[in-house]
């Protein structure tokens, strides 16, 4: 570790501090329906599009139904991106030629992206096509973030209203971010990227002769405009196979140290939203206290494991940590930073192999994604999954004193606390039982690409990733078959929808419910108190359902390096 | 309920053809006539042939080049379309080895390269970046102490005085952005090119 090394994480940290107001203020305004300095140029598109698709903007949604229209709005947008990808032979945008997508692998990504999951069994350059990319992959990465978003800004509604039964319109919460939100920054990002090197064309792969004379393929492609909404939107499928490793997917040190940031923007300043919301810019700030504390020591243990490097490496004199799978442009900190970020929130991008990080350094990215990816999480996603915990750290914190328990105004009770365990219980329901499967099905074992304990982690990271809708993978597994494809799918499925409905049921309970004033019996829910406690609720719910897997996997492959034993 | 139906498939067309479409195709042109080099992949011609792309690597083999870092990245089998086999710097392919920590492969690998390093050159400590492959196996870049270390080996290839070599790779060195963010490389192409120029005088 170097204090340069360390100069580069606290500059980030910072930056994302500094962004979270801003941008908080502008989208409170967004989902609030006010004005903003793009509605001159946007509010004409945006009238025209709800006049045309029928929708009455100013009636809003029962949570019931909210919820019910992103259902509808997913079947869609599953049919869309099946659809183009069991025709992209015959469809134009097609210069590498790519042929039809095999069934089950276009239901799994599918489903992937529906579910801003994004994991990639494709392989990108070798498998889509152009328009694939664009019109199946791009869309999808807007909306499924915009849904994202719209979902947590209802569930806050829920917190910020009082005695009524709706909590906004789903329609124009899911139209306004993408227009006020997503699009405008993407289109300014999106030549950035480029200015650093990123391609952005409808051409050919090119047919290079090296200097040796040998011919080399290089793929290319519209790849700026989908990176930037990947990043932005905490979606994280690459346009290549190796993701943001790939230098046309992120060219020089700024363009990673800009991604990095456009994976928290959003979901840190959404804190700020919640705060503005509730009245209280403190609540928002609390909020983000808990995730910094949790995310600063990720990155301090990742970054300490990847610099110490293996026992391997150590064994041969090779000093300067562990460069396997790793960027020279980005070294050893920009690799550990990327994939803690990548992990804590739902992002999934990946600059460096994680399946090639030390046993420790990949356990962090792991942990990070357990947890429920509530670190900053995906954008909306991470608050909602977050709020859900302090539901519950508000309901222990109430049984020690024997009160009953209240947040920011709304008493919690029994049905909150309910759905609250019931999103956080069904999350290790998914990638334990799946992986304890995939550990014993002959087809599935045949999937792992390394042996010993290693291998189990392989498998536990692909269903921790499917069911967090993460998307990062420990990349060694072959992920493209049937078993996988399929029971991915469920996870991704059950990990986002089985989260969301118990959060939206929330939401609805608490906007019917009467604000109550704070007391002199109310616990303050600003201070470090509050933090230290939905902290240790996150950390003790989390150890003691994933702790025992955790001990099979990396802890054991890590005391088996320190013994040096090889598998 | 039933009046979200209308919404569900409009709204979803016209937002996917204002994001799918009409997104991607105007940032392609407004890219493209902005920045008309980088958009198209950054590639480098020489005498009028495509040579490759500034930002993607290439496998060198001869001594008289700067090596690139080992590539895991594969290509089908020419023999059996089921199967892979190794293609270094395949750039319409691109991917890591993925072993881990306590894969015997890897170690195996890493003793292999190093002792055949430590034979070429014996009077400085091996780079770890020059035995360990990329995340994306495409990986342009090589450290300053990986270029050093190939100096001898180049420099006798060529028949040029180390020290001459050793000034192009000074000269062919990228620092930290504003001294700060990323780490000290060298453009392995770049450099290779700036040798051809070099002997070509």
């Amino acid at each position: 570790m170097t204090v340069l090394g360390w100069f580069q994480i606290i500059l980030f940290c910072v930056v994302i501090v500094a962004l979270a107001k801003p941008l908080g203020w502008y989208m409170t305004r967004v989902f609030n329906g006010e004005k903003t300095f793009l509605s001159p140029v946007l509010r004409p598109i945006e009238a025209g599009i709800y006049w045309f698709s029928g929708v009455d903007e100013k009636r809003e949604q029962h949570w019931l139904t909210y919820t019910v229209a992103m259902l509808l709005f997913h079947v869609g947008g599953f049919l869309i991106i099946y659809g183009v990808m069991r025709l992209q032979a015959i469809l134009p945008f097609n210069p590498a030629g790519q042929g039809a997508v095999a069934e089950d692998l276009s239901f799994n990504t599918a489903i992937s992206f529906i579910t801003n999951t994004n994991w990639q069994n494709y392989g990108g350059e070798s498998t889509i096509s152009y328009l694939v990319q664009m019109l199946g992959l791009t869309h999808q990465n807007f909306l499924s973030a915009a849904t994202g978003i719209a979902l947590a800004v209802a569930l806050i509604r829920g917190f910020s209203r009082a005695s009524t039964r709706t909590v906004g319109n789903f329609w124009v919460d899911v139209t306004r971010c993408t227009l006020y939100v997503l699009l405008p920054i993407c289109i300014v990002y999106t030549l950035f990227l480029v200015s650093q090197g990123m391609p952005q064309t409808l051409g050919d792969y090119v047919e290079a002769t090296t200097l040796e004379g040998a011919r080399q393929t290089i793929a290319v492609g519209p790849v700026a405009s989908q990176v930037a909404i990947k990043m932005l939107g905490t979606n994280g499928g690459g346009f290549f196979n190796a993701n943001a490793a790939h230098p046309f997917e992120n060219p020089t040190a700024l363009s990673n140290f800009v991604q990095m940031l456009s994976i928290f923007a959003l979901g840190a300043a959404l804190t700020n939203v919640f705060g503005r919301m509730v009245g209280n810019q403190r609540q928002g700030w609390a909020i983000l206290a808990v995730m910094g504390v949790l995310f600063v020591a990720g990155v301090a243990i990742t970054y300490w494991a990847e610099a110490n490097g293996t026992s391997t490496l150590q064994a041969l004199g090779l000093v300067g940590g562990n460069m396997e799978g790793k960027e020279v442009r980005f070294g050893i900190v920009a690799s550990s930073l990327f994939a803690v970020i990548t992990t804590a929130a739902s992002c999934g991008a990946v600059n460096a192999m994680h399946d090639s990080f030390t046993a420790i350094g990949g356990m962090i990215p792991l942990i990070n994604m357990q947890l429920g990816e509530i670190i900053v999480g995906g954008v909306g996603a991470g608050l909602y999954g977050m709020l859900l915990f302090v539901v519950l750290a508000i309901f222990v914190a109430g049984l020690m004193v024997g009160r009953t328990p209240e947040y920011v105004g709304k008493k919690i009770e029994a049905r909150e606390v309910k759905m609250a365990m019931l999103a956080i219980l069904v999350l290790p329901l998914m990638y334990l039982g799946w992986t304890a499967v995939g550990v014993v099905y002959p087809a599935a074992v045949a999937s792992m690409a390394n042996a010993g304990p290693h291998g189990f982690t392989e498998v536990l990271y692909a269903f921790t990733s499917a069911t967090g809708n993460n998307g990062s993978a420990f990349a060694g597994l072959t992920g493209n078959t049937l078993f996988y494809n399929l029971t991915l799918a469920s996870a991704m499925f059950v990990g986002r929808f089985f989260m969301i409905i118990p959060a939206m049921a929330i939401a609805g309970s608490l906007a019917a419910k009467k604000s109550i004033p704070a007391s002199a019996g109310t616990l303050p829910t600003t201070g470090g108190l509050f933090v230290g406690l939905v902290v240790g609720v996150i950390l003790i719910i989390g150890g003691l359902t994933f702790f025992p897997a955790l001990a099979l996997g990396p802890i054991v492959e890590h005391l088996a390096m320190n013994a040096g034993n090889l598998f | 309920m039933l009046r979200e139906i209308r919404p569900a498939i409009v709204l979803l067309l016209v937002l996917t053809a204002i994001t799918g479409l009409a997104y991607p195709l105007a940032m392609t042109a407004i890219a493209g006539a902005i920045f008309p080099a980088k958009a198209n992949g950054s590639l480098i011609e020489r005498d009028g042939k495509v040579v490759g792309s500034a930002l993607i690597g290439q496998a060198f083999k001869e001594d008289k080049y700067f090596h690139g870092r080992p590539s895991a990245t594969l290509a089908p089998d020419p023999s059996d379309s089921t199967k892979t086999v190794s293609a270094p710097y395949n750039a319409a392919n691109s991917g890591g080895s993925n072993l881990g920590p306590t894969s015997k492969a890897l170690a195996d690998r890493l003793k292999e390269d190093v002792d055949k390093l430590k034979a070429e050159n014996p009077n400085a400590n091996v780079p770890v970046d020059l035995v360990t492959t990329s995340a994306s196996g495409l990986d342009p870049d090589i450290s300053p102490e990986a270029a050093q270390f190939q100096v001898p080996r180049v420099a006798k290839a060529r028949n040029m005085p180390e020290e001459a070599v050793k000034q192009l790779v000074a000269a062919n060195v990228q620092g930290r952005l504003l001294g700060l963010l990323g780490e000290p490389r060298v453009n392995v192409l770049a450099l290779n090119l700036a040798l051809d120029r070099a002997a070509a005088k």
